[in-house]
């Protein structure tokens, strides 16, 4: 891994090691409401894909035109007209996925992933490799919800990606594809990791609020990068970190 | 009057923004730690998407209707709601500090909070007027609070057990909110005659 060339280890970073939904547990209302099954799964996190490419490449190749004083609504311009863009694209190109997604599609603007990594990675680094950043943490966040989305649309409807993988006379159990479906599924996706040992950052979001808005979560620098290194050290003092990383929030906010 | 009634109680209970649509996930797990801070959290939700799906439904008839410029509402509801929130805030600060001690830690981390956004989205794409959009801006946000407290009290009782440790932490949270979920599709029995 020391060796690895910085382009492909982003890619690296992005589906494996900081995967933005099974380890940072980023961009958690998409993932729940629009996997229902794996080809809406695969739509939306393709459509992420194309915004959080474009944006991680003109934050990127824009960083020191932008004052630092109003980089975040400047951000925010560029991801939501980005979003119109992708928008306007599946209305008129894949009109069924359009009505499968719906008002998920203009809320990628306030997906967490897309400012997270503006903010975090973006904004400091060449567009060339904001570009495979971007590459990579759209492809872990595609990926994951693809997974998600084939579990639920296997036990919810027996089928997977459209075909009929049940036999017929078995009947599928359709709470899945409903809304508690989501919860459950994610439930034991992260109950399996902790039996795992995998670091996930999912207890601490709980445990600790990092600050109640995903944007902010993921702008603030103190909140997941800090937590993950001293987890011990949070669970002891998750009142104080509670309190603390609520004005974190503000002042991320205030600056905008 | 019985229309706003009906738009209200669709809007908490039937279609209540976490639970069945999930929008604010975010802030409904990392927050509903405690009862205290999610009933503040609750509350500033309330105040912030009242005044934006006012607003917003405002601008959306006035101005990008006439204008025919419908597609930029993304962009335009978005930039809204920030200076929204910064408004508020700054005007709380100065008229009512006691309010502002109550819910101003909360106002700026809800801008980013999807459900603000989504509920303007889903106003237009309803096709709600201006009543209508206070209405159901009013009723999501008092479906978001019943969820949020109602998680904290039962996350308060949950700390007192003796999990198996791969349960613990997130996921039993993510198991009671799926089970709050189930129990919420229950109010889809409903009907208004």
């Amino acid at each position: 891994m020391k060796q690895m060339n910085p382009y492909v280890e982003r890619i690296y970073n992005g589906i494996v090691k900081e995967n933005p939904v099974l380890v940072l547990m980023l961009g958690m209302c998409p993932t729940l409401a629009v996997t229902t099954s794996a080809i809406n799964g695969l739509g939306m996190g393709v459509s992420t894909i194309v915004v959080l490419i474009a944006s991680n490449v003109i934050i990127s190749a824009l960083r020191k035109v932008i004052p630092d004083e109003v980089r975040l609504p400047s951000y925010i311009v560029i991801v939501a007209t980005l979003v119109t863009v992708v928008e306007l694209l599946i209305e008129a190109y894949l009109p069924s996925l359009y009505a499968a997604l719906g008002i998920y599609i203009p809320l990628i603007v306030v997906n967490c992933i897309i400012l997270g990594r503006a903010e975090a990675y973006a904004n400091k680094n060449t567009p060339g490799l904001a570009l495979m950043d971007g590459i990579g943490m759209g492809v872990g966040f595609t990926i994951a919800l693809v997974i998600l989305g084939l579990i639920r649309e296997f036990l919810g409807a027996g089928t997977a990606f459209g075909a009929q993988i049940l036999p017929s006379g078995m009947e599928p159990m359709g709470i899945f594809i409903k809304a508690p479906g989501a919860f459950m599924v994610m439930a034991f996706m992260v109950m399996v990791m902790n039996a795992l040992g995998m670091v996930t950052r999912a207890n601490d979001m709980v445990e600790s609020g990092c600050d109640g808005a995903c944007a902010a979560c993921a702008m603030s620098t103190n909140c997941g990068t800090k937590k993950e290194a001293a987890p011990d050290e949070q669970i002891k003092a998750e009142p104080a970190a509670a309190k603390a990383a609520a004005p974190a929030g503000k002042e991320g906010q205030a600056n905008g | 009057m019985a229309e706003y009634l009906t738009i209200i109680i669709v809007a908490a209970l039937i279609n209540n923004v976490v639970l069945i649509q999930f929008l604010g996930i975010c802030s409904f797990l990392g927050v509903s730690r405690e009862m205290k801070p999610a009933a503040s959290l609750g509350g500033a939700v309330i105040f912030v998407i009242t005044i934006s799906s006012a607003v917003a439904s405002l601008l959306y008839d006035f101005v990008l209707v006439p204008l025919g410029l419908e597609y930029m509402k993304t962009i335009v509801f978005i930039l809204v709601i920030a200076a929204l929130v910064q408004i508020v805030e700054m005007f709380l600060k100065k008229t009512s500090p006691a309010l502002y001690k109550a819910l101003g830690i909360y106002l700026p981390l809800i801008t980013t909070n999807c459900a603000v956004l989504g509920v303007a989205l889903t106003n237009v794409q309803d096709e709600y007027n201006f009543g209508q959009s206070v209405m159901a801006g009013f009723g999501t946000a008092v479906g978001y609070t019943i969820a949020i407290v109602l998680l904290a009290g039962i996350r308060g009782r949950i700390d007192e057990r003796d999990l198996p440790g791969p349960v613990k932490g997130a996921p039993v949270v993510l198991l009671c909110a799926a089970l709050m979920s189930i129990a919420f599709m229950g109010f889809g029995g409903l009907s208004f005659g």
